[in-house]
C-alpha cells in the first residue's frame, strides 16, 4: 500500500456502525411483535390519514375560490416549509452538539485515519437523518395531498425530492457550522450557556417568523383596504433569501406548470456552497473545538434549592425521596434535558399568540355559542400541547435510568417507588402548566364559567392520563443507549405515544360534545340550559376513560419495568 | 450463604447459563473463572437479581430470591464489571442514594459516607459530579456503594479492572477481612493469580456450565494434575490457543 496517497476509510464505512446498529435495532423490534406492529402500523396510518385529509379538504376548498385559491395554497405551504425550516434550524444544532462534540464514538473516529472531510460527511449524515426524520414523514401525506389536489403526475415525488433533500440539507449544514463556531466559544460540555445561547436565538428567530409571515392576515382580508391590497400581501414573498420561499416556489411551479427552474437552482446552488464553507470551517475549527469540548463540566454550585427541596420531601419514605432528588439533580445538571425548558417555553408562546390572534373580539361580534366551541376546541390544542410537553420529558424518564439499571434491579428497592417518583416529578410541574394554560386562555377567550369548568377539569384527567402513557410508552420503547436525552422523544417510542395520546384526546373530546353541543344550542337560542342527569354521563365517561387509561397505563408500565432486563 | 440450584438462563435457542449447582458457605470467598462468554456476568447478574433466571433457584442466606426479592437482595451488595454511575451527581450524592435504596439511612451515613470516601481516597471529589472521575474512581465509588448497607454478601464481577495497583491491593485487604469476619463474596476474575491467592474455593466454567469446583488441591485432584498452577488447570479445562495462530496474526 501507498501510504502517502491513502485517504482513510471510505464514507459508508465510516458510517455502517450507525445504519447496522440502526437495523439490528429494527430486527429486535420485528421479532415476535406481530400484533404490536399491526397496532403501530394501523396508528401510522390513522395520523398520515388525519393529516392528508386535512391538507387535501384545506386545498380542496381553496381551488374553489376563484382568483386567489392558487395563491392560498402556495402561500400556506410557504408557511409550513418556514415552520418547518425553524424547526429544522433549531434541531439540526442540538443534533450537533451531540454527534459532532459528545458522542461516544468520537474517540475512535478521532483515533482512526478517517479523512477530515468524510469525517465531516459521515457526522453531517447522522446529524441530518437524526434531527429531521419526523419533518421528512410529516411531509409525506402532505406533499401527497399537494400532488392529488393538482395532479402532480407520476414525477411528482421526484420533484418533491429534488426540492426537499436540499431543503433538509442547508439547515443541516447552517446547524453544524452554527454549533462548530459555538463550541469554540463556550466548551461543549459547558453547554449550558451555549444552549442558553441557542434557545435565546430560537424564541427570538420564531417570534421573528410569526411576526414576518402574518399567518392571521390570510384568514382575514376584510383586514386589507381591497383585495388588490390581499392579493399582493398574498403573491408577495415572505422573504426571498429563504430557503424555504425556494423550495415553495420549486414545488408550486411543478404543479402549476411554470417552467421556472430558478428555484431549484438556489437550492441546490447554496447547498452545495454551503456544503463546501461548512467543511472548510469544519477543517479549520474542528480540532480545537473538540479539544474544547473534553474540558469537563464544573463543579455543581451550592444546591440550596436541592437542600429546601429535601426539607420539603421530609414526609416521604427515604427511597422515594432520594428518587425524586436524585432525578431533579440530573434534570437540572445535564443541559440536554433542561436545555428542553427553553422548547417548551416557545412551544407554549407559541399557543398563546395563536388563541390571542384569534380574530374573536375584533371587527364583528361573535355570538356566545361561538366562544363556547371555540373555548372546547381550544382543549383539544392544550391538550395536544400537554402530550407533546409529556413526551419530552416523562416519556425518557426509564431509559434515562439506562445503564444504572444495574442498580436498581440489584437493590431491594420496589420498582412502584421508582415509577411513582417518575410519575409525580413529571405530572406536578404538567398540572400546574395545563391549570395555567387553560385559565389563562379561557379569561383570553371569556369562556362562560360552565366551560371554565369543563376545560380545567378535563385538562386536569387528561393530563394525568397523558403523564402516564408518556410513562409507559417510555417503558415500551427504551432507548437505553442514547446520548442525548433530547433525542429519547423523538425516536419511534415516542411518536407513538403522541399517537396514542392524540387519540385518547379526540376520544375525550368526542365523549363530551353531547353535552357541550346542548350548552351551545342553548347559547344559540338565549335559553338557560335544562339540565338533567343525563348530561353528566358523557363527562363522567370521559373522567372515567382519563382515570382507566392512567391506571392501566401505570399497572402495564411496572410489569414492563419488572421485565427489564438491561 | 449462597445456594444455586439448576440455574439456568436462555436467550432464545441459546443456554448462557445451564443447569448450575453451587453453594458458597458463610465466611467464605469463592472464586469463578472462565473464558470470555463463559455465562459468569450472566449467572452473576441473576443473582444480584437483575436478570430472571429460566429455570432453578437462587437463595441468598436461605431466602428465595424469587420468591421475596427485597428481602434477599437486602443482604446482597453488587459490584459490576463496568461501573456505571449517574453522570451528573456527586460521589456523595450517589452513596447518599444507594444508603435509601437499601433503607440504610441512619444518624451515622454521613460519617459512613466520609470513612468510605476516605478507604477509597475520593475525599478529596466527595462534591464533583462522576462524569469528572476516571474509570478507576467510578470503580472505587460503586465499591464503597456496594458496601454502604453492610451487606452479608458481596457479589463482585471483575473487581480489579481500572484499579491502580494501590486500589487493588486496597481491595484486596478490603475482600480478606471481610471474609474473615463472617461475610460471603462470590467474585469473578480473569486474574488468576487473584485467585490464587485470594480464593478459599475456586470453579471454572465454560460454555455455561461448571467444568471443574473446589479447592485448589480438588481441582488438580479432579484434572489429574499433579503440581500445576492454576494457569495451567485453566488452560486444560478451558483449551488454549495454538502456537500457529500466533504466527498466522503476527506474520508481517
Amino acid at each position: 500500500m501507498v501510504w502517502r496517497q491513502y485517504r482513510g476509510p471510505r464514507l459508508w464505512i465510516v458510517l455502517s456502525p450507525k445504519w447496522q446498529s440502526a437495523r439490528a435495532r429494527l430486527l429486535q423490534e420485528r421479532d415476535g411483535a406481530g400484533p404490536r406492529l399491526f397496532l403501530l402500523t394501523v396508528l401510522a396510518l390513522a395520523f398520515w390519514s388525519g393529516v392528508f385529509g386535512i391538507v387535501y379538504r384545506v386545498l380542496r376548498y381553496f381551488r374553489t375560490v376563484p382568483e386567489i385559491g392558487d395563491l392560498l395554497s402556495t402561500k400556506l405551504l410557504g408557511l409550513v416549509l418556514l415552520a418547518f425550516s425553524s424547526i429544522l434550524l433549531l434541531s439540526n444544532v442540538i443534533t450537533a452538539l451531540s454527534s459532532f462534540f459528545l458522542a461516544k464514538d468520537l474517540d475512535l473516529l478521532a483515533a482512526s485515519p478517517v479523512h477530515s472531510i468524510r469525517f465531516y460527511l459521515a457526522k453531517l449524515t447522522e446529524t441530518l437523518l437524526h434531527s429531521s426524520w419526523m419533518v421528512a414523514l410529516l411531509g409525506v401525506p402532505l406533499f401527497a395531498a399537494y400532488g392529488i389536489v393538482y395532479h402532480g403526475g407520476p414525477l411528482w415525488p421526484v420533484a418533491v425530492l429534488a426540492a426537499f433533500i436540499p431543503f433538509l440539507l442547508l439547515p443541516a449544514v447552517v446547524g453544524t457550522a452554527l454549533t462548530l463556531l459555538l463550541v469554540n466559544i463556550v466548551p461543549a460540555r459547558r453547554a449550558k450557556e451555549l444552549l442558553s445561547l441557542i434557545g435565546i436565538g430560537a424564541i427570538a428567530s420564531l417570534v421573528l417568523v410569526l411576526r414576518v409571515a402574518q399567518p392571521e392576515q390570510l384568514v382575514r382580508p376584510e383586514g386589507f383596504r381591497s383585495l388588490a391590497d390581499f392579493i399582493s400581501m398574498l403573491q408577495a414573498p415572505t422573504n426571498p433569501w429563504l430557503p424555504s420561499e425556494w423550495a415553495m416556489s420549486a414545488l408550486m411551479n411543478w404543479l402549476l406548470r411554470v417552467g421556472d427552474p430558478q428555484p431549484l437552482v438556489f437550492l441546490w446552488g447554496t447547498s452545495a456552497i454551503s456544503l463546501a464553507v461548512g467543511s472548510v470551517l469544519f477543517r479549520r475549527l474542528y480540532r480545537r473545538a473538540f479539544s474544547k469540548a473534553q474540558e469537563s463540566a464544573p463543579v455543581p454550585a451550592g444546591s440550596r434549592w436541592t437542600a429546601a427541596l429535601e426539607v420539603l420531601l421530609q414526609w416521604l419514605p427515604a427511597d422515594r425521596r432520594e428518587f425524586i432528588l436524585k432525578d431533579t439533580r440530573l434534570f437540572f445538571r445535564d443541559p440536554t434535558q433542561w436545555s428542553q425548558l427553553i422548547l417548551l417555553a416557545v412551544l407554549i408562546v407559541v399557543y398563546l399568540f395563536n388563541i390571542q390572534a384569534l380574530p374573536l373580539f375584533s371587527g364583528e361580534r361573535f355570538p356566545a355559542s361561538v366562544l363556547t366551541l371555540v373555548v372546547f376546541l381550544n382543549l383539544g390544542l392544550a391538550g395536544f400541547v400537554l402530550a407533546a410537553v409529556a413526551a419530552r420529558f416523562l416519556f425518557p424518564s426509564v431509559s434515562l435510568e439506562g445503564r444504572q439499571m444495574w442498580l436498581l434491579r440489584s437493590s431491594p428497592l420496589d420498582l412502584r417507588a421508582m415509577l411513582w417518583s417518575k410519575y409525580w416529578i413529571g405530572t406536578v410541574p404538567l398540572l400546574i402548566l395545563a391549570l395555567l394554560m387553560t385559565t389563562v386562555t379561557n379569561l383570553i377567550l371569556k369562556a362562560s364559567p360552565f366551560m371554565s369548568a369543563v376545560s380545567l377539569v378535563t385538562m386536569v384527567v387528561f393530563t394525568l392520563a397523558a403523564s402516564a402513557l408518556a410513562l409507559s410508552f417510555g417503558a415500551f420503547y427504551p432507548r437505553f443507549d442514547t446520548e442525548n436525552a433530547a433525542q429519547i422523544p423523538t425516536s419511534f417510542g415516542g411518536l407513538v405515544y403522541m399517537m396514542a395520546s392524540v387519540t385518547l384526546l379526540a376520544l375525550v373530546i368526542m365523549l363530551e360534545a353531547p353535552t357541550v353541543t346542548a350548552q351551545i344550542r342553548a347559547e344559540q337560542y338565549g335559553v338557560r340550559v335544562a339540565w338533567n342527569p343525563w348530561m353528566a354521563v358523557p363527562l363522567a365517561s370521559a373522567g372515567i376513560v382519563c382515570v382507566t387509561a392512567t391506571l392501566l397505563s401505570l399497572r402495564l408500565a411496572l410489569s414492563r419495568v419488572q421485565r427489564l432486563e438491561v | 450463604m449462597i445456594t444455586l440450584t439448576g440455574l439456568t438462563k436462555r436467550y432464545g435457542k441459546f443456554k448462557a447459563v445451564d443447569g448450575i449447582e453451587l453453594t458458597v458457605p458463610k465466611g467464605e470467598l469463592f472464586g469463578f473463572l472462565g473464558p470470555n462468554g463463559a455465562g459468569k456476568t450472566t449467572t452473576f447478574r441473576m443473582i444480584a437479581g437483575i436478570i430472571v433466571p429460566t429455570a432453578g433457584r437462587i437463595e441468598i442466606g436461605g431466602v428465595d430470591l424469587v420468591r421475596q426479592p427485597l428481602v434477599a437482595k437486602r443482604r446482597l451488595g453488587y459490584i459490576p464489571d463496568r461501573p456505571f454511575v449517574y453522570d451528573k451527581i456527586t460521589g456523595a450524592e450517589f452513596l447518599r442514594f444507594v444508603a435509601a435504596l437499601y433503607n440504610a439511612e441512619d444518624a451515622s451515613l454521613e460519617r459512613r459516607i466520609d470513612e468510605l470516601l476516605d478507604l477509597f481516597e475520593l475525599m478529596p471529589w466527595k462534591h464533583e459530579l462522576t462524569e469528572s472521575y476516571s474509570h478507576g474512581m467510578r470503580q472505587k465509588l460503586i465499591i464503597a456503594g456496594a458496601f454502604i448497607h453492610r451487606p452479608e454478601v458481596i457479589v463482585v464481577d471483575e473487581p480489579m479492572v481500572g484499579l491502580d495497583p494501590k486500589g487493588a491491593r486496597l481491595l484486596k485487604d478490603l475482600f480478606r477481612q471481610y471474609v474473615n469476619r463472617g461475610g460471603t463474596i462470590l467474585m469473578s476474575t480473569h486474574t488468576l493469580e487473584v485467585a490464587e491467592s485470594m480464593c478459599d474455593r475456586i470453579a471454572i466454567m465454560q460454555s455455561g456450565r461448571i467444568l471443574a469446583q473446589g479447592t485448589m488441591d480438588e481441582l488438580r485432584v479432579q484434572t489429574a494434575s499433579g503440581n500445576a498452577s492454576l494457569e495451567d488447570l485453566f488452560l486444560r479445562l478451558t483449551g488454549g490457543f495454538r502456537e500457529h495462530q500466533l504466527d498466522t496474526i503476527l506474520e508481517v
